[in-house]
């Protein structure tokens, strides 16, 4: 028994790693489906993570940190929004410029709270029933709520994308927004709204890393996360669903790191800490070329600002 | 018959470079098929354009039904009744048939309801007999079944006035009568079209009342009962010029290319060419006809080193030239026009002479030892200019800045100076006005008539029949037939085209 508990509390904390990848890369998907490649989510993961503890520190209350997080990095992002929709601008200059923004900001004012702990963090909330599953209640029920918050985001997110209206309006505007404004869709509106979302999520990501998942404040806390979330937008081909295996995948590296380094190994701490950016490298080699093969592409306006009248 | 449904005042559009249309007053009335005449860039696209909510016009008016309505975008113009379908189809490639018919609709739910949708299409299918499959994605679908699909996307806004901007430039003749067809059934129901087209056979099939349009200038609206062909030419046109097609070359059994068996894959690696087979003779202008992305693209660039064979060889001029790269191709003797011109033509964000010397830049007087020689550069492209009556106000200027109609003449000139033996013309006068096609067509006919080989890929079935001497047909990546000039008609090429044996 001891010897299973060492698995399911790996894979428990691999749900909670892979929970602050999730939002992000999620949002990623649904800005970069609108055609809008925003590479300021490290940018925007920080802003949620130093708001977040921010807020969840001054307030005792690691929800309401949660939720500043959030908007924290849903505001971040309109700047990158009214950089490359209003002014049409280089998303890629923008996007980074936004990510170098972020951890300025966090620097500068996070020097203070640098090694601060909260004293009140998001603590699980056992599911009745759903949790007394062997292994997988422990694991994915015995959580806290914005785990749990997560699992809806992808499913409902995954349902808005293929069903509804809505999503049908997003995959036309990243595909050819031309197309998509002859119908009367009002392009820049959906590449705003989604963009918004997508720095919301960003936030979330950050915001539940220094909420539940590391409690404290560092400088440069997310340490590269945002990054390996835009990754996994490729490696997840923009589906919502796949997005959460990648999510996974890479929490897992996370947690196996911090569980050898907790147990004490061999394996000196720098080659563990390089885990999660090699299995990077190597998610990004091989989802590349499956998207070669099955000829998935990206979005096809990704990158294009759209400019109506022409000529 | 006699309400006016839709009618501008004195419409005129600036754009900073031009002005392309100056007060345009036209009516169209209900129930009525109005056809817009003029060459390209006569500025009916850019009529319809404003109309369509795409362009705001710099001044004037627009009103529906009597009423002065401003249109600002499409969503303005889609709920006052107007749709369009545009010469290149908006459509999403990537979605499937019925996600685009409905794109921007709200009336099928927030979740979109899929069973009152195909019910839709059903009324639809009935009532005008227009047929597709909802669920396949519009990538896999054919450029008719596209045109349906845009068809029908306009019934389903419930458009009571279209606009279709060329609609037939894509189709084979057989499919053009199908789409009249549908177009006499919706004139009876009420709804009224404008027909964008550059085309005198169309106009005279299909229109009511034709509309010309010349420089951005309304030149004259009449009834089609009241005028000819050669009016509305001379209307469209401004004067009439006669050419000169006559052959002076004689037979020759020489095989200059030789092209056995060839078997290509396209860039989605499905076989696009389907063991081609082809013997071109010395001297004469064979033509090669088909719809676009029947294997013309793949077979041309396969010849000429741009694309690799995967089987089957290509012989010019008794060398096998399979698979050998463009640079060595081209010194051996063939030369080529591509399709596209601002894709493949020319890079267009460089000069002019840049462009001018692109086959020649490496070789002596233009480069010595590696180092270029601007001044002989800059003379060439001007003797070029001159040669081939290409207006070039600076010549240091990004060449995107030319005209079409001057661009092409200019690839002409690089391509023919090469002095080739065997020079491959694809769709040469395509997007072109009269009078630059005009040129082109003589131009080809002459360097025929000094003995070179041509290969003319073309969609346009007067300018095959006009110029080749044997025109073979493409279809699905097979050369379906080959005709004698004179044995061919438009009708029989158009099912060829198709898949139709004969």
């Amino acid at each position: 028994m001891a010897h299973h508990s060492i698995y399911i509390v790996l894979f428990a904390n691999t749900v909670k790693a892979g929970t602050i990848l999730l939002f992000p890369t999620i949002g990623e998907i649904f800005a970069e489906r609108a055609g809008i490649l925003n590479l300021g989510v490290e940018g925007m993961m920080l802003i949620g993570a130093f708001v977040g503890f921010v807020v969840a520190y001054t307030t005792k209350n690691p929800y309401m940190g949660f939720l500043a997080g959030v908007l924290a990095g849903g505001f971040a992002s309109l700047i990158h929004a009214f950089i490359s929709i209003t002014l049409r601008g280089n998303q890629i200059v923008s996007g980074l410029a936004l990510t170098i923004f972020g951890g300025g900001f966090t620097t500068f004012y996070g020097q203070k709270w640098i090694n601060m702990t909260l004293t009140h963090t998001l603590t699980p909330v056992k599911i009745p029933m759903l949790s007394s599953i062997p292994y997988i209640g422990m694991i994915f029920f015995n959580q806290d709520l914005i785990v749990y918050l997560s699992y809806i985001v992808v499913f409902v997110m995954w349902f808005i994308l293929y069903k509804t209206r809505l999503g049908l309006n997003l995959r036309a505007v990243g595909e050819n927004a031309k197309a998509a404004n002859a119908m009367g869709i009002s392009v820049y509106k959906v590449r705003y709204g989604w963009t918004f979302f997508g720095g919301l999520l960003a936030g979330a990501g950050g915001a539940y890393l220094t909420t539940a998942y590391a409690p404290f404040w560092l400088d440069g806390i997310t340490a590269g996360r945002g990054w390996i979330a835009i990754a996994l937008v490729i490696f997840a081909m923009w589906d919502p669903v796949k997005a959460l295996v990648g999510a996974y995948l890479f929490g897992g590296i996370n947690a196996l790191q911090f569980q050898l380094q907790a147990t004490g190994t061999t394996i000196p701490s720098a080659i563990l800490n390089m885990l999660p950016y090699i299995g990077t490298f190597i998610v990004i080699i091989i989802s590349s070329i499956i998207v070669k093969t099955r000829h998935i592409k990206p979005p096809k306006e990704l990158g294009i600002p759209y400019i109506r009248e022409e000529k | 018959m006699d309400e006016v449904i839709l009618e501008t005042r004195n419409i005129t559009k600036v754009f900073p470079e031009t002005i392309a249309n100056k007060d345009i007053s036209f009516k169209l009335r209900k129930g009525e098929i109005h056809a817009l005449l003029g060459e390209n860039g006569a500025g009916k696209t850019t009529l319809m354009n404003i109309l369509y909510g795409i362009y705001l016009p710099t001044s004037g008016d627009i009103l529906i039904k009597g009423k002065k309505v401003i249109i600002k975008n499409p969503l303005d113009a889609i709920r006052l009744g107007i749709g369009m379908i545009h010469q290149h189809f908006m459509l999403v490639d990537t979605l499937t048939v019925l996600e685009n018919i409905i794109l921007g609709l709200k009336e099928y739910g927030f979740v979109i309801d899929k069973k009152a949708v195909k019910k839709r299409l059903k009324e639809i299918e009935n009532l005008y007999s227009l047929k597709v499959e909802p669920d396949v994605k519009v990538w896999q679908t054919a450029v008719g079944e596209q045109q349906k699909i845009e068809i029908i996307k306009v019934l389903f806004r419930g458009a009571d006035i279209l606009i279709l901007d060329e609609p037939t430039a894509v189709l084979t003749p057989q499919e053009t009568q199908s789409l009249f067809k549908i177009l006499r059934k919706m004139k009876e129901d009420g709804k009224s079209i404008i027909f964008i087209t550059h085309k005198l056979e169309e106009v005279m099939q299909i229109a009511d009342t034709i509309t010309v349009l010349r420089k951005g200038r309304l030149i004259k609206t009449l009834p089609k009962s009241e005028t000819t062909k050669s009016q509305l030419a001379e209307l469209m046109v401004g004067k009439t010029q006669t050419l000169d097609f006559s052959r002076k070359r004689p037979k020759s059994n020489e095989e200059i290319l030789k092209i056995e068996n060839l078997t290509v894959h396209s860039d989605k690696s499905l076989k696009s060419l389907k063991g081609v087979s082809l013997s071109v003779f010395k001297g004469e202008i064979l033509g090669i006809a088909g719809i676009s992305g029947n294997g013309q693209k793949e077979l041309v660039q396969t010849v000429v080193g741009l694309k690799k064979a995967v089987q089957g060889k290509v012989v010019f001029n008794g060398i096998d030239i399979t698979n050998k790269p463009p640079r060595y191709i081209a010194q051996a003797g063939i030369n080529y026009i591509p399709a596209d011109r601002l894709a493949m033509g020319v890079a267009p964000n460089l000069s002019t002479i840049d462009n001018a010397i692109m086959r020649r830049y490496y070789r002596f007087p233009l480069s010595k030892r590696g180092i270029m020689n601007y001044r002989k550069a800059l003379a060439y492209t001007m003797m070029m200019a001159k040669a081939y009556k290409i207006k070039l106000d600076n010549p240091f200027a990004p060449i995107k800045l030319l005209s079409g109609g001057n661009m092409q003449k200019l690839i002409l000139a690089r391509e023919i100076l090469e002095n080739p033996k065997l020079l491959i013309a694809s769709y040469p006068t395509r997007g072109l006005d009269i009078a630059s096609t005009q040129f082109f067509r003589q131009k080809l006919i002459d360097i025929a008539n000094k003995g070179k080989t041509i290969i003319l890929v073309s969609e346009d079935l007067d300018e095959v029949l006009s110029l080749s001497d044997r025109i073979a047909v493409m279809y699905e990546g097979r050369i379906v037939g080959i005709l004698n000039a004179k044995e061919a008609d438009k009708n029989r090429l158009g099912l060829m085209m198709a898949g139709v044996k004969t």
